[in-house]
């Protein structure tokens, strides 16, 4: 009896694991709860001389080499003055910025800055000549009209990145990339200032609200899975191909040997 | 509890028997059924290749009825009022508007759909694939010429029915399928232009195509298909199927369990397996996901647009064709870059086409065949179809030239490059290794039949020697070895005139350019002395 009675209340033999669980549920919280204040905090003043200070200094120990001391363009990057903060924000935001290598076109690769210092850089570039700014918040929330953004995309962007935003070839080793997971920011910020190979879509070409309604379908197409099933990768009829001829055709096949085979 | 004999029923028949009885009295079909249930079907897994093709295609007609009883083949514009946000509202033609109604508004439809679009490509791939076995064993010579002739023909219908039908929902993706075909269609000269008109009736896209397509699609080509796969059955059944040698299996005869009950009941279930193996694939992979093409603009192309995996072939031919090839004359535009493609395509479909009477002129063998050879058997047919594919992979693949482009980091113009040099160095290639492996597994084969299996026992004989003890073949096995035919280059004979005419020439060139290079089959003769000389 006695034993019986110990394993009840906090001496259950489950009381650790419910312990344990506890603390990490906690612990987790609060490091969500922190991070995510962190990254509110991240909000850098764009006027600041500090920010601009603090850009220049990253500029100079990072950017500079291509770039030139005070963004004029050497012979290895252009000048920066005048591409504006949206120009920065993408290239370092997405990791294309420092470029690892010359060749076709930057990669994308993990950023290698955090948001705060992407901020400063870009407002320092910013402050060098007027261009495009980082757009705000309700032009890339995706709140627009898919159906708009979809014929919008299908005439301006699907050439090159393909109806469904897996993206696509372009010539000598030069590409479109997969718009799967670029966020809202990143796509606008693309449009207005025309990386890599990419075309500029200005405001007069594609207005803010317009910009918006393209955001708003390709996050319609990121977070609606395929209606019919697994997409094979959204490229069309290459992969439907490849697809019944290896997984159709070779079950098909490996089903006949089976019906034919005699038996032992 | 007893079973007392009644008066009125002197003879109690099973319900089965009875019904049979009842529907040969008025039909007579028993002697019908005995001699078509005593068939023989020669049992190996590349013979089902065919039945593959004709179920899948049972299977796409069952689906496409069900598609019929909602598809619209309107191009009237409308306003797409359906459950798919992205759309809603958008100008689109009746038949996109309602192929997306299939698709997300009627029970079933998404999986009806796919499955039809699923069991189409595969309904070709299987025939592609039945049309390789035939070709490589051989199948196709005297007196099945003709089905060949009849089956290539199927291929080319189950094409255009692929490609009707790809057309028709109206959608991004088949608009420029189609426009790609009113380039080819306008590049041909004086002829060009009008035929595209007539085709759609007017100024491209028009309003007419849809509608047109449509009765193609589901009235003319399928009536054709059925006929000549009908026909296709009906000649098997004559000629009985090939099978492979094997002790007891002749010419005169076809060795394997009749049709009724085994084959039927095998073929059966196996229909069934087809048919279950297509749903699952149409309710777990997505295709031809129109809702995101859209409706189809004439101004939009998307990337990574090609046509269904059996026109690829076409498409590679245009996207291989160098820069430049067109130029003006007479005041006319001469686009060398659509007839060059449209002309070297056609001459390989001819060639396909006529094959097996090409080699029967060339060999000369006016025998008939009924066990289909062992591809190594005949090098130079194994050759030429070896360059015959290798031709075909090459534009196939260059039809997915972007997608390769991008997935393994390769440059377009390289990657167009060296498909430039498959397409035209690689048949080359792959002919002379084909013929010599060809060759080689021939002289292996000979090798065993006379000295049979290396066993790797080594054995001391009392003199001191070593030997290796070889396992002899079993007749079995021997049996599929030694029986194939043997050929030797045509002599070049005077005709009745005495004259040797220029046609005599080149069949003996081609004769001899076939059958130069051969290794004799064992003789009975080496066998035996083999076997008396054997260590």
């Amino acid at each position: 009896m006695t034993r019986q009675k110990r394993r009840t209340g906090r001496r259950h033999p489950l009381a650790t694991v419910a312990l344990l669980a506890l603390g990490l549920v906690f612990t987790g919280g609060a490091y969500a709860a922190l991070s995510s204040g962190t990254i509110a905090q991240a909000e850098v003043d764009p006027s600041s001389q500090q920010t601009i200070e603090e850009g220049k200094k990253l500029f100079q120990a990072n950017c500079a080499t291509c770039h030139g001391l005070s963004a004029q363009g050497t012979d290895e990057g252009p000048s920066l003055i005048g591409v504006g903060a949206a120009a920065v924000d993408f290239q370092v935001g997405t990791g294309r910025m420092p470029m690892q290598m010359q060749g076709p076109q930057a990669q994308q690769k993990p950023p290698q800055f955090t948001d705060e210092q992407v901020k400063q850089l870009a407002y320092y570039v910013a402050s060098l000549g007027p261009g495009p700014d980082i757009p705000s918040d309700h032009l890339v929330n995706g709140g627009g009209d898919a159906a708009n953004g979809a014929e919008l995309f299908r005439i301006n962007c699907a050439m090159c990145h393909n109806v469904a935003g897996a993206g696509g070839a372009l010539t000598e080793g030069k590409f479109a990339p997969p718009l799967t997971d670029v966020s809202g920011v990143h796509i606008y910020e693309a449009m207005v200032t025309g990386p890599q190979n990419m075309p500029v879509f200005n405001d007069l070409n594609i207005s803010p609200e317009d910009k918006r309604d393209v955001i708003t379908y390709l996050k319609y197409v990121q977070d609606n899975r395929s209606p019919g099933g697994i997409e094979l990768g959204s490229l069309g009829p290459v992969a439907e191909g490849l697809f019944i001829w290896i997984f159709g055709l070779g079950a098909i096949v490996a089903i006949t040997v089976w019906i034919t085979a005699k038996s032992n | 509890m007893t079973t007392a004999p009644s008066a009125t029923a002197p003879q109690k028949r099973s319900f089965t028997s009875a019904a049979s009885v009842y529907v040969n009295e008025r039909t007579s079909i028993a002697g019908f059924v005995k001699e078509l249930g005593r068939k023989a079907f020669p049992d190996h897994w590349s013979f089902l290749l065919g039945e593959v093709a004709l179920f899948s295609f049972v299977v796409v007609l069952i689906s496409g009825t069900f598609l019929t009883f909602f598809f619209q083949a309107s191009m009237v514009e409308v306003h797409y009022d359906g459950s798919y946000v992205p759309l809603k509202g958008v100008e689109m033609s009746v038949a996109m508007a309602s192929t997306l109604d299939i698709s997300f508004d009627i029970r079933g439809g998404l999986f009806v759909r796919q499955m039809h679009h699923w069991a189409a490509l595969l309904f070709v791939a299987a025939i592609g694939l039945h049309m390789l076995r035939i070709f490589f064993t051989g199948a196709f010579r005297k007196p099945r010429e003709l089905n060949w002739v009849i089956g290539f023909t199927l291929f080319i219908l189950a094409m255009a029915e692929g490609f009707t039908g790809y057309s028709l929902p109206d959608d991004l993706l088949s608009g420029n399928g189609l426009r790609i075909i009113d380039g080819m269609v306008k590049g041909i000269p004086l002829i060009g232009t009008w035929t595209s008109f007539l085709l759609f009736g007017g100024e491209f896209p028009g309003t007419q195509i849809v509608g047109r397509l449509y009765t193609l699609h589901i009235l003319l080509l399928p009536a054709l298909v059925v006929a000549l796969v009908a026909l296709h059955l009906v000649f098997v059944v004559v000629h009985k199927h090939t099978q492979y040698a094997g002790p007891g299996k002749s010419q005169q005869n076809a060795v394997g369990p009749p049709i009724l009950p085994i084959y039927a009941a095998k073929a059966g279930g196996f229909f069934f397996i087809v048919f279950g193996v297509l749903a699952l694939i149409a309710s777990m992979f997505t295709i031809n996901p129109i809702w995101n093409y859209g409706p189809y603009d004439p101004s939009p192309v998307s990337a990574g647009t090609q046509p269904d995996w059996y026109i690829g072939f076409a498409d590679g031919a245009l996207r291989l064709i160098p820069p430049g090839w067109e130029f003006v004359w007479l005041d006319r535009t001469w686009s060398f870059n659509i007839l060059v493609p449209l002309i070297v395509i056609g001459i390989f479909i001819v060639t396909v086409l006529i094959y097996p009477f090409i080699e029967a002129w060339v060999t000369g063998d006016k025998r008939e065949h009924h066990i289909a050879d062992r591809p190594r058997n005949s090098p130079t047919r194994t050759a030429i179809g070896a360059a015959g594919v290798t031709f075909y992979a090459g534009l196939w693949a260059a039809a997915s030239s972007d997608i390769l482009a991008t997935h393994f980091s390769l440059t377009m113009e390289g990657v167009i490059h060296a498909l430039q040099a498959v397409v035209i160095i690689g048949p080359f290639v792959a002919y002379f290794i084909a013929k010599r492996v060809c060759i080689a597994l021939q002289k292996k084969d000979r090798e065993i039949v006379l000295h049979g299996y290396e066993s790797g026992r080594i054995v001391k004989l009392p003199g001191g020697e070593f030997i290796e003890v070889h396992q002899p073949l079993d007749e079995y096995d021997r049996w599929r070895l030694v029986s194939q035919e043997s050929y030797a280059p045509l002599m070049i004979r005077p005709n009745a005139r005495g004259k040797i005419t220029a046609g005599q020439h080149v069949r003996a060139a081609l004769s001899r350019w076939f059958f130069e290079d051969r290794i004799a089959p064992v003789t009975k003769g080496e066998l035996e002395s083999g076997h008396d000389t054997h260590h």
